[in-house]
């Protein structure tokens, strides 16, 4: 695996553990004990169990007719959308509180964006019977306050970051200064692949069923696991990393990372990280982030409050700069036509974050025969309140 | 060469009072002030912060003086400017303590360049993970004569602390809890402890403990283990609310040092 992490924790120039020594102790027990603890038998029998009996896996590989027609290739989704809770984030949240039980830990904490990490996490304390705290930025917890209703039935407290922008990256920033402070009883479940190592590798496995499934379902589907190409949208980008993962080896299959262009790439409103980003250090790792001349971590704009993060996960910062993955960006204009078309051709509304995946296509010229994997990371019911307010409809 | 972390070390002065403060607050202006007013008061080390966006190991005191200091437009290359004004009239060791990002996009070496020329004599990067350190950071800093400081905590293990006594030439900065900065009440019993086993494992380089320092009490409390202790959240407090920060400052390390033999 050429592209996967190295011994110490590095893809490339980007990952590494950029923490403070008061975290250290904690990402080194993570990272001398996740592997084994992960692919430890009773482990993997417990987590496929749960993925099959309780987040529904597999997920549907579904050929889209009427989509496949109007850009003339043959398209598939990967309907995580059907997924526990709503979106793939689920995928790693089962795993990650299978390994805090094992790490003997009783609390966990999360940070959330959009909400979507934070609901699966609040669903699997649940599940599990543990203590939960997620943090979430003020301005998104007014923004997608359904969620942070589904929290709190599901017994979750939700925490306001009221620091810097009061947005994701500050209840990140929030959720790391928690841990610092609770060293010890405590698991932190990152729901994207950033953070210190061994985050950004240990949540890649976890999503990496989405690809799994995918050459499966395609074996069986067109008698050959590989498609020509996968599409994914990135925000931190755990469902990208998912869906590319047991395809990076395979050179030629295409792999296409869709960013949130915002209001314009250049519009000064944009979340789209590889075109405006510079390597730097964030939440712990070394990546591309969108920054100032002097350093300053800046903040991003999308419509889609999950892809609404000034960095990208080490991997694909890695994919970019390597060439593996080719990273386009949908504006909002793009991505919300993307979503209004797949709800009207094919009787799916999407996640904002996934009709991003969606808007790449058409920047895309295929053979007619070329077979295409969207990875439909999550379903719109969170984001009615944005297609409401969008009109067009 | 010389370094005057090193040469107040080596002078083996006890009671060292290093006091931490956010450039560019309460005011861009007020950086040099406070440096000479500190001096003057008794502080033997000025820690000034290079503001960030995302000060993950701070709590909301340092946070908050870091926002305001960056809406006061203040910038690393500003803040070197403002270290060789200070370095005109202040004898006393320099160091610059901040998050690793700034540095990285100011250019690791002529930050190193930059920085020893404006007469800074130490850095502390909180987030600079040791092995990064060791392969982009150490021989450009060694070139430069600046003196890297690594933090530890009650967490970290005895070999790791070894390791970093190793790799240190200045002093350890123990922080004193697990826990983000911040100004507290006393020490625990469990944090004597800990200061108890730093003191016995008789490292190599002396170790200031910081993190929880807020009046003569605790100084005094935590000199009396280390060869002094850094302060930071609770000079933030009292700037916040001054209306004169060079008296105030000067105040606030006499207050500090107050009582205690130097």
């Amino acid at each position: 695996m050429k592209y996967t992490v190295n011994e110490k924790g590095y893809y490339g120039k980007f990952g590494g553990a950029y923490i403070p020594e008061m975290l250290y102790p904690n990402v080194e027990e993570l990272r001398t004990r996740y592997l084994d603890i992960i692919y430890e038998e009773g482990f993997q029998k417990e987590f496929h169990k749960l993925l099959r009996d309780y987040v529904g896996r597999p997920t549907p590989l579904y050929l889209a007719k009427r989509l496949s027609e109007k850009y003339g290739a043959t398209i598939y989704l990967k309907r995580e959308d059907l997924c526990h809770t709503g979106a793939h984030k689920v995928n790693n949240t089962i795993g990650q509180i299978l390994l805090a039980k094992r790490l003997g830990k009783q609390k966990i904490i999360a940070e959330t964006g959009a909400g979507q990490h934070g609901v699966a996490t609040a669903t699997v304390c649940a599940l599990m019977g543990m203590e939960c705290i997620v943090y979430m930025g003020k301005i998104d917890m007014e923004r997608q306050r359904p969620n942070v209703e589904r929290m709190r039935i599901l017994g979750t407290t939700v925490v306001p970051a009221l620091s810097g922008s009061m947005t994701l990256k500050d209840a990140t920033n929030e959720a790391m200064r928690h841990w610092i402070n609770n060293p010890t009883d405590t698991h932190y479940i990152i729901g994207s692949v950033v953070g210190p190592h061994p985050y950004p590798d240990m949540v890649a496995r976890f999503q990496s069923v989405i690809s799994e499934e995918m050459k499966k379902q395609l074996q069986e589907e067109i008698g050959n696991p590989y498609p020509d190409y996968v599409f994914a949208c990135v925000g931190g980008g755990s469902n990208a990393a998912g869906a590319f993962y047991h395809f990076l080896d395979d050179e030629h299959v295409t792999l296409v990372a869709s960013e949130a262009a915002g209001k314009g790439v250049d519009s000064g409103e944009s979340a789209a990280t590889t075109a405006l980003g510079k390597p730097g250090v964030l939440h712990g790792s070394k990546t591309i982030l969108m920054q100032t001349e002097d350093g300053q971590v800046v903040e991003p704009y999308s419509i889609s409050a999950g892809l609404d993060y000034p960095g990208i996960g080490p991997i694909h910062a890695h994919l970019f700069d390597v060439g593996r993955v080719k990273f386009v960006s949908a504006t909002d204009d793009e991505a919300m036509n993307a979503g209004l078309e797949l709800s009207r051709m094919e009787g799916i509304i999407p996640a904002i974050e996934s009709a991003h995946a969606l808007a790449a296509l058409s920047q895309f010229t295929f053979e007619k025969d070329d077979v295409v994997v969207v990875n439909l990371s999550g379903r719109g019911d969170k984001d009615l309140e944005t297609y409401i307010r969008w009109g067009k409809y | 060469m010389k370094n005057r972390i090193k040469d107040l070390f080596a002078s083996g002065k006890g009671n060292i009072l290093s006091v931490y403060y956010t450039a560019g607050f309460p005011t861009f202006d007020s950086t040099a002030a406070i440096a000479t007013a500190l001096e003057k008061g008794g502080a033997d080390i000025i820690e000034i912060g290079i503001p960030y966006s995302d000060p993950v190991a701070d709590g909301p005191t340092i946070q908050e003086s870091n926002k305001i200091a960056l809406e006061n437009g203040v910038t690393l290359p500003k803040i070197l400017e403002q270290v060789k004004l200070i370095r005109k009239t202040v004898k006393i060791p320099i160091i610059l303590m901040g998050y690793v990002n700034p540095v990285m996009q100011y250019g690791i070496e002529r930050f190193a360049k930059d920085a020893a020329a404006a007469g800074v004599d130490g850095v502390i990067l909180p987030d600079l993970p040791m092995d990064a350190f060791l392969a982009e950071y150490k021989t450009t800093f060694e070139a430069a004569n600046l003196s890297n400081t690594f933090l530890i905590s009650p967490t970290t293990s005895e070999d790791r602390i070894r390791k970093i006594d190793n790799e240190t030439d200045g002093f350890i900065y123990a922080v004193s809890a697990s826990s983000i900065t911040g100004a507290k009440g006393e020490f625990a019993d469990t944090q004597l402890q800990y200061f108890d086993r730093l003191k016995t494992m008789k490292l190599k380089n002396p170790f200031l403990i910081g993190f929880g320092i807020s009046d003569h009490a605790t100084f005094a409390k935590a000199s009396s283990y280390g060869a002094g202790a850094i302060v930071g959240s609770a000079f933030i407090n009292v700037l916040k609310k001054s209306a004169n920060v060079a008296s105030d400052s000067e105040a606030f390390a006499v207050s500090l040092k107050n009582n205690s033999k130097s």
